[in-house]
């Protein structure tokens, strides 16, 4: 062998070496993206944050929006965390988002990664809150709790409360929770502020929180509603078979006597 | 035995100018975004990724920002102009700059080596200087593959700075790593060879303005010391053994750290305009 | 050390939060309360509000680890609010305290020392000789106590008679004053005797309910669900709001009446109007059980005498010029209520002519069983007797009282507003069972009863709440004892009164509480107490129903009970140091004797001996008391009071023997032949109308109640150009008045950590305010600053706040006036002038 051929070898499989080494480094570091890309349903973005995907695609990693928020409740993620390292986020439990009407964190965003087409609070989505455990609400037993309900920013539009008769007690209301996905912006202030040990009411990702109905139903009353009227012709004006001086209303369910306790044949009065 | 005594006639400071001047730049930097934090007074906010001066002035890493473009994200924010700020300023100043006189991880890695060559360990891995090189084209790559900004999720660089300014975490882990790395098994192996943050920057510094000068090379006694210290030793050799016509050493490789000039008894070097 | 305002107010602050940041609770009750271990379960009534639910308390190893709604209860059938969830934690705040504390300086009591702890013997020393010294140089009506709803019935009853008949001092006035005196005002002029004639199955029974103000879906909450299933399950039911603001309550509104404050008694005065001109009257009952009285009117504000708005007023100078009032006919009192028509109504009141109407006509409609319900915006009130008054005088003109579903039901705030304040009689003016001292047969009646000689019981009503702080501040009044609250996060116009007056050097201020209260830290000596089940209890609740509990675990440290400490009290003084040689020359056997041996050892109260306090399975309960003192106390204390009830010239408060209670989940006075009363002063219903009367309100002795012509007047304060806004205070579901109990549960402080200033959008924005911005609230007296609230629970119209008060860290009583109902002498915390911009 010459000494070029020598050298020359050598740079071959030195260059092969180097390649083999680094895409080994280059298939860990895949791997390693793959698990650190499913956020944990208990880890939130801040307002405005794109698609999970797409965040970790856009988020530089800078902590701009961790240092212009005013309540100090967002957080970079570290290694160890199972959260993209050097991402921003939150836990609802511990401290939530405040929604602040100027939305600093979005605004101080150098990429985008928070959408700054995002200006009014109310309309950042960053998870669903969920009624999960409807065996320990408090509401849901009778209780008088509803924290849930008086801590929401939007109250009767994220959450509203239901009122149910209690059949256990037979003469109280039950004051039940429901989440409004139209409105929920999963703030997680609900969660926060659950008085119980584990909170009955939780903010998940949109993925887990939603169900879908499917397309190949709609629902009747609002599709009606939605088109102003019967989708098809109204119904006919109905008549009905009804003993004399009596009454039907299908609106009010009610079979009720006309007024007057005469029929207009005096005999129908006589052989009562 | 004289060249010892020769050193201490010149004293401490001269001897370290450099070496003093660099630690402070990286020990300012810092301070300049934990001063926020630690005292509510926000001169800058953010960390090394993309920063925000005074309100004001925009700075964001360049080679992040590429790495999002190369994961499909084109973003339109304050990023471009930072990153473009960045680049030109780097581009003037050489673009390893960075490595000697921002990056944390230098500190750790010249740590390394110091304690290396006190314990007098000779042992080391070879590792081709281009690795890193590969290592850009790797983590460039992987952005489109996964759609994600790969690298950021064990870079050490970024992952010290963001640890040391918002919590470390277990970050410490890479940073000892990178340390072990440097100290136990190659030498000057992490910012000499491997780091891709680096690499990128030899690539920017490739057309920058200051530039380490051996004007004096005709003064070099051979006695080693710079190489010794000087982080990519192999630049060193064409510049002093007049390999190379000028006299400046226009590898991009170097970091301008400046070492060389306090170590250099005979005063050969000194950092100067490329032209 | 002289401790300035500042400094006081600074330290508070700091001591609240951090009384709030570290809280925890020990993780004993957590482990040991886990559901496989045994626990003794007892029933005990909820320590909050006065809807009266009823829980059972479980403990272990001596310490209350967990509660439950009684699901025997009639009340609550199991249910809690949030609070009451949250019972089994107010005891075990980390920083109860535990010893008396004394502020010294070099080891002596200094007025402006620093608190140091001392023996119970030291403090009761030091107490002593500063109430005796007070006692010798200035007589009886310089000392004064200060008292509680939420004292059980024995120990207002303890410690209205150590004052009334030990001290001879008429001051002793319960923070009731501030929460039902104008109820009880009202109730005692239109019916001449106390507390409502129904209950709390009106609930179940009526077809409409009318809210005069009261936010029952968080201040009452259980009841509300009752009021809501109502509202749900029965056909045709109607819920009618009426508020300055829009809160909670209006969820279930079938007609919102947003109205200007102060103009409820236009409406009150309207509806009458319209039932009288629409046939809505009910002539017969008119006929037969109502007298028609013209009110005195002009009568002033409550305020300082050298108030301009008091020497203005024509009728404010003379307490008789002041309630007094003359005979009218219908046709007068029809002409007097022809002025409050429609338009005229709407205009004033700002409530929109058909929501009126709609209300007016509920009450025309003879069909409709009405109950009306409030709370502190009727009480609260500058015409606080008035308003109560107009509102019977709808349900008296049309009948719709005393009968399931129809009444006028006054809500109250407290536990035991009802069962100590009002029936054991702890206000400045009353004795027990509906007596009052200024007249003579009912404080021979007393004296009697309490074995004492003719004369001892001063004549002329003491010192009211908010007259105390004036005498503080004036230095009339020396030696003050407060229990059971906390007055001065409560009280109006804390800058100026209640502040000034602690502080007054020539004042000693004693302030028995578990907690470090604002209160007591503007105290000379505070003494560590015993709460709810560490004592055994019983409250009074609003419907008249009595509950008892047993001492269910003994208290931290050193901390005795409010009964322990005043009849300990009680030992340290000489008949002679209290009572004049002629008085006790009447009654000779009690020369030399202690206070302690008349009023408590007097053969009458003591009259139990020793026993073991057992439950029905064989459970032994502690009972301190009867161990200090060697007689059952609560039970002989109980059995004195009840003879007022038995045998007292006003008939109709008969209560069931002491055994009896702690069987029951309570039982509704009067309770004859242990039988419950449901509806008074219907015959049928209540044993003590007379057969073929129907209905009789005995408690004038003509049998009729009265309906009061009484006017529009306006408020003492009204916004202006300079304080632009009007401000109401009150309370949220989440904390329980002042916060001392629920702001030290971690949950509840994390629901609700501080008050904010709840206010309409436009009147933030046009103080360049958002949401969540630091605001500062001023008024005439002081400033605060606290967050801004646009959103939630509340939703004032434009030109007006609302700011709750159970928060030590934002005292809202800084801006609040000092302004009393002059009849009943309650504030009116719902209404000021204050300005807000931005802080």
């Amino acid at each position: 062998m010459t000494k070029e051929e020598k050298a020359r070898r050598k740079f071959i499989s030195d260059t092969i070496k180097t390649v083999c080494g680094v895409s080994l480094l280059g298939m860990g570091a895949g791997l390693y993206s793959n698990s650190a890309s499913s956020l944990p349903a208990d880890i939130l973005r801040p307002p405005g944050a794109l698609k999970e995907n797409d965040f970790l695609s856009a988020c530089i990693r800078c902590g701009l929006c961790v240092r212009d928020c005013p309540y100090n409740m967002l957080f970079l993620g570290k290694p160890e965390q199972k959260v993209a390292t050097g991402t921003p986020y939150f836990i609802a439990r511990t401290k939530p988002c405040e929604m602040c009407d100027d939305i600093p964190c979005v605004k101080a965003c150098p990429t985008g990664a928070l959408d700054h087409s995002l200006t009014n609070i109310d309309d950042s989505r960053m998870g669903l809150a969920v009624l999960v455990d409807q065996e320990t609400c408090l509401a849901f037993l009778g209780l008088r709790c509803e924290v849930c309900y008086q801590v929401c920013p939007i109250a009767d539009k994220a959450i509203t409360l239901e009122k149910q008769h209690n059949i256990r007690s037979g003469r109280h209301s039950l004051f039940l929770p429901r989440v409004h996905s139209d409105y929920c912006t999963g703030c997680g202030k609900c969660e926060q502020a659950c008085v119980m040990a584990e909170p009955a009411i939780k903010i998940l990702p949109h993925r887990l929180a939603k169900g879908h109905i499917g397309d190949h139903y709609r629902l009747g009353w609002q599709e009606k509603e939605k088109a102003g009227g019967s989708l098809v012709s109204p119904d006919a004006k109905r008549e009905y078979n009804l003993p004399e001086g009596v009454v039907y209303d299908y609106e009010t369910g009610g079979v009720t006597e006309k007024d007057s306790p005469f029929s207009k044949n005096p005999m129908d009065t006589l052989n009562k | 035995m004289d060249s010892e005594k020769q050193k201490n006639k010149r004293g401490f400071l001269k001897e370290n100018k450099w070496l003093i001047m660099r630690r402070l730049s990286q020990v300012l930097i810092l301070l300049l975004f934990l001063i926020g934090p630690w005292f509510g007074v926000w001169i800058v906010k953010g960390s090394l990724a993309s920063s925000l001066t005074l309100d004001f002035l925009p700075l964001t890493d360049p080679f992040i920002l590429l790495q999002s473009v190369f994961a499909g994200f084109i973003t339109d924010g304050k990023a471009v102009m930072g990153a473009g700020i960045v680049l030109v300023f780097y581009a003037i100043v050489g673009g390893r700059v960075y490595c000697s006189w921002v990056c944390p991880v230098n500190i750790v890695t010249d740590a390394a080596h110091w304690l290396r060559h006190k314990l007098n360990i000779t042992g080391s891995v070879p590792l081709d200087k281009n690795i890193r090189f590969w290592v850009v084209v790797l983590s460039l790559m992987l952005a489109p593959i996964t759609g994600m900004i790969v690298w950021e999720l064990v870079n050490p660089v970024t992952m010290l700075f963001r640890g040391l300014v918002f919590g470390l975490g277990f970050a410490w882990v890479f940073v000892v790593a990178v340390f072990l790395l440097d100290f136990a098994i190659s030498q000057r192996a992490w910012c000499g060879k491997l780091c891709p943050v680096g690499a990128f920057y030899n690539l920017v510094g490739k057309v920058s303005l200051i530039k380490v000068n051996a004007f004096n090379r005709d003064d070099c006694d051979d006695c080693m010391d710079c190489y010794q210290v000087c982080p990519e030793p192999q630049i060193l050799k064409p510049v002093l053994k007049g390999e190379s016509k000028s006299t400046l050493i226009n590898d991009s490789a170097c970091t301008n750290c400046g070492r060389c000039i306090d170590v250099c008894e005979p005063k050969v070097f000194k950092i100067g305009w490329r032209f | 050390m002289k401790l300035s305002r500042r400094d006081f107010i600074k330290n508070n602050a700091i001591a609240s939060t951090a009384a709030v940041a570290g809280i925890t609770i020990p993780g004993i009750s957590v482990v040991e309360a886990g559901s496989k271990t045994e626990l003794r379960w007892d029933k005990a009534a909820c320590r909050f509000c006065g809807t009266g639910c009823s829980v059972l308390v479980g403990t272990h190893k001596g310490r209350v680890v967990a509660s439950q709604g009684d699901p025997d209860s009639p009340v609550n059938r199991g249910l809690n609010c949030i609070k009451g969830y949250f019972l089994s934690k107010i005891m075990y705040g980390k920083d109860r305290l535990t010893k008396p504390l004394l502020r010294k300086t070099d080891g002596k009591y200094d007025k402006n020392g620093k608190f140091e702890e001392v023996s119970w013997d030291e403090a009761f020393t030091v107490m002593a000789d500063k109430f005796k010294t007070t006692l010798k140089e200035k007589g009886p009506t310089a000392v004064g106590m200060f008292g509680s709803g939420q004292w059980t019935v024995w120990e207002g009853y303890a410690a209205a008679k150590l004052y009334k008949a030990g001290f001879r001092s008429n001051n002793i006035d319960p923070n009731a004053r501030h929460c039902m005196a104008s109820a009880v005002a009202g109730f005692m002029r239109t019916f001449g005797a106390d507390e409502p004639m129904g209950c709390y199955d009106d609930l179940e029974n009526a077809d409409a309910f009318v809210l005069w103000g009261p936010n029952m879906a968080e201040m009452h909450p259980i009841l509300w669900s009752r009021l809501t299933d109502r509202r749900l399950t029965h056909k045709g039911c109607e819920v009618h709001v009426m508020s300055t603001y829009k809160h909670r309550s209006f969820e279930l509104s079938d007609n919102d009446l947003i109205f200007k404050p102060q103009t409820d008694l236009i409406i009150a005065n309207y509806i009458a109007n319209y039932v009288v001109q629409n046939g809505g009257v009910n002539k017969e009952f008119v006929e037969k059980h109502v007298n028609l009285r013209l009110g005195n009117t002009d009568i002033g504000y409550g305020l300082r005498p050298e108030h301009p708005l008091e020497k203005k007023a024509k009728n404010n100078k003379k307490r008789k010029d002041t309630v007094g009032s003359k005979p009218m006919t219908f046709e007068e009192y029809t002409k007097f209520l022809s002025d409050y028509d429609l338009d005229s109504t709407s205009e004033k009141t700002g409530v929109p002519k058909e929501n009126l109407l709609k209300l007016a006509k509920l009450f025309n409609d003879p069909k409709k069983k009405i109950t009306s319900y409030w709370t502190m915006g009727m009480n609260q009130h500058t015409r606080g007797t008035w308003i109560n008054n107009l509102v019977y005088n709808i349900h008296l003109l049309t009948g719709k009282i005393s009968e399931p579903g129809s009444g006028p039901f006054s809500l109250t705030g407290q536990p035991s507003a009802c069962g100590t304040a009002r029936e054991v009689g702890t206000f400045a003016h009353r004795l027990p069972a509906d007596l009052v001292v200024m007249k003579k047969p009912h404080r021979d009646f007393s004296e009697k009863v309490w074995k004492l000689p003719e004369g001892t019981i001063p004549k002329k009503p003491g010192f009211h709440a908010v007259l105390q702080n004036r005498k503080l501040k004036d230095g009339k009044l020396n030696a003050y004892w407060v229990q059971c609250t906390n007055n001065m996060q409560a009280a109006p116009n804390m800058n100026e009164e209640s502040y000034p007056g602690y502080r007054n050097p020539k004042n000693f201020i004693v302030v028995s509480d578990p907690y470090p209260t604002v209160t007591a830290m503007a105290a000379d000596l505070i003494l560590p107490t015993a709460m709810w089940t560490e004592k055994e209890g019983a409250y009074g609740n609003a419907e008249r129903r009595t509950q008892f509990w047993r001492e269910q675990v003994q208290a931290p440290g050193e901390s005795k009970s409010d009964l322990w400490q005043v009849m300990e009290f009680s030992k340290r003084f000489k008949v002679e140091e209290v009572w004049p040689a002629d008085l006790i020359a009447k009654k000779p056997e009690y020369a030399g004797k202690t206070l302690y041996e008349v009023l408590y050892k007097n053969g009458q109260v003591d009259k139990y001996p020793t026993q073991e306090v057992k439950d029905s399975r064989g459970n032994v309960y502690q009972n301190h008391e009867m161990a200090d003192f060697g007689f059952y106390v609560q039970k002989g204390l109980y059995e004195e009071y009840r003879i007022f009830g038995l045998k007292g010239p006003k008939k109709g408060h008969d209560l069931a023997e002491f055994d009896a209670y702690h069987k029951s989940r309570g039982l509704r006075w009067p309770v004859v032949d242990g039988k419950e009363t449901l509806w008074r002063y219907r015959e049928g219903y209540d044993p003590f109308v007379k057969k073929g009367a129907g209905v009789e309100f005995y408690g004038y002795k003509d049998g009729k109640a009265k309906i009061f012509a009484l006017p529009y007047e306006p408020p003492a304060e009204s916004p202006d150009k300079e304080f632009d806004l009007w401000l109401c205070t009150g309370r949220v579901l989440e904390h329980w008045h002042s916060g001392s109990m629920t702001q030290r549960v971690p949950e509840l402080y994390r629901a609700v950590p501080d008050a904010k200033v709840f206010m309409h959008p436009d009147d933030a924005k046009a103080r360049k305010l958002r949401r969540g911005m630091k605001a500062k609230i001023e008024s005439r007296r002081g400033f605060i600053t606290v967050n801004v609230e646009t959103r939630g629970r509340n939703k004032p119209p434009k030109g007006l706040v609302f700011i709750p008060w159970f928060d030590a860290r934002h005292l809202v009583n800084k801006l609040t006036l000092d302004a009393t109902c002059p009849i009943s002498k309650e504030t009116d915390f719902k209404k000021c002038a204050i300005k807000i911009s931005k802080a």
